[in-house]
């Protein structure tokens, strides 16, 4: 026993094992799930005829003024390829997405994770980052058979490399165990970050995709008598309440597209 | 006979799938600090009904299967049930005459052991509780063995599984 937590702790052999009978055991979590289920259904079924009119016409309005944006969208990338080809800077990435819908959350407080109902079926992978509409969420910890398991990203394990959308400055923001906090260590003291600072992913570490918002800087404390400012953050993403997330699949698009 | 054993194991494994549902089913934020456990609540019954059909092997596989579902690391729940339920068989013949509260005492000490080795475990891999608050559970757990001893015991008898 002693040896199996070990061996799971230390080295990577287990993951087969775990997917196996993580692929097993997925009915439970599926069964776990029908009462948010019916739930989810009574609510989009027992809508009043009145509340869809008013959803619909908030749509179109909506889809109205994100298609505008997006018009400027087309000559913006074409720009920016023009001064990336300028810069001899690497290929742009452009990344597609997959909806995955949650189908359960880890039993245990300590633990931030999520279960998806994506898995490498689907063409799921280790270590894939999760986004929702308003930021990162995550990435992706087990993969089975047709569901995966996600690490949010403030669990106390994780740690996402960042820097601040103003100025650039490169930082590193871990979980803390409490949903919706991040702490960003070792920058210090005099470093240039304010309250209410965006940051977004920097791309270091090859993990994670360049550029998607992570959290904003929620309070700085800079004690004289320390070699580092004491940051915490709030995530940008809705983490514990997206019923639906994204999985990113990265690829290099062809240079000077 | 053998019929009636095959028919036995079934209903277990069924209220032992009931209990993974429920051990993993949402609660919204402070109640899942006091989620019960709901795994060890039925190994914990049937290692005292029937200390000869349930026992140590079961609790290996239903604590593998739970570390699996909860994410955890493998061997954690595996190792704690596993000592819950030696303890149970050791207890078996004394709590059977227990009265109600003594057996939920017993059963609020043994979550609680439980709960103290998947803490320790936790923290060999850093994601330990940082307040006492991982004890609830068993608080909870003892506070909820009445109504399982009560189903478990009735369903038991209804289907005459020994």
């Amino acid at each position: 026993m002693v040896t199996l937590i070990a061996a799971d702790l230390h080295f990577k052999q287990l993951s087969t094992l775990r997917a196996v009978v993580d692929t097993l055991m997925t009915p439970v979590y599926w069964i776990a799930d029908v009462p948010s289920r019916i739930g989810d259904w009574g609510q989009t079924h027992l809508q009043s005829r009145a509340s869809l009119l008013e959803n619909s016409e908030r749509l179109q309005r909506e889809n109205l003024v994100l298609q505008g944006r997006s018009l400027q969208m087309a000559s913006l990338q074409a720009e920016n390829v023009r001064l990336r080809a300028l810069l001899n800077s690497s290929a742009l990435l452009r990344d597609d997405v997959l909806v995955a819908e949650l189908v359960g959350v880890s039993p245990d407080p300590a633990r931030h994770q999520l279960v998806l109902n994506k898995g490498a079926n689907d063409g799921v992978f280790v270590g894939q980052p999760l986004i929702d509409a308003d930021g990162l969420v995550g990435q992706i910890l087990e993969v089975s058979a047709e569901s995966s398991r996600a690490l949010l990203i403030t669990d106390a394990t994780h740690s996402v490399p960042v820097q601040v959308n103003r100025n650039g400055v490169r930082a590193i923001a871990e979980g803390t165990g409490v949903l919706g906090s991040l702490e960003v260590h070792h920058v210090s003291a005099t470093t240039d970050i304010q309250e209410g600072d965006l940051l977004v992913t920097s791309g270091l570490g090859g993990r994670f995709p360049v550029g998607y918002p992570v959290a904003t800087v929620r309070a700085i404390v800079r004690d004289p008598g320390e070699a580092f400012a004491e940051i915490t953050a709030t995530p940008t993403a809705a983490l514990d309440r997206s019923r639906h997330v994204l999985l990113v699949f990265i690829e290099a698009a062809q240079q000077g597209e | 006979m053998n019929d009636s054993q095959g028919s036995g194991y079934g209903f277990i494994l069924l209220t032992f799938f009931i209990a993974c549902v429920l051990a993993v089913v949402p609660l919204p934020g402070w109640l899942m600090w006091g989620r019960p456990e709901w795994v060890a609540l039925a190994l914990i019954y049937w290692t005292i009904a029937l200390p000869h059909r349930v026992g140590i092997l079961t609790a290996l596989v239903m604590g593998v299967a739970l570390d699996v579902l909860e994410g955890a690391v493998l061997g954690q729940n595996a190792f704690s049930l596993t000592v819950v339920t030696a303890l149970a068989l050791v207890l078996y013949q004394r709590v059977r005459v227990y009265s109600l509260a003594q057996q939920a005492a017993v059963v609020f000490v043994l979550i609680g052991i439980n709960q103290l080795i998947c803490q320790w475990v936790q923290n060999l891999q850093g994601v330990g509780a940082r307040s006492l608050f991982f004890l609830l559970p068993a608080l909870t757990s003892a506070l909820l063995w009445p109504v399982v001893l009560t189903v478990l015991r009735g369903l038991r008898r209804h289907y005459q599984v020994s």
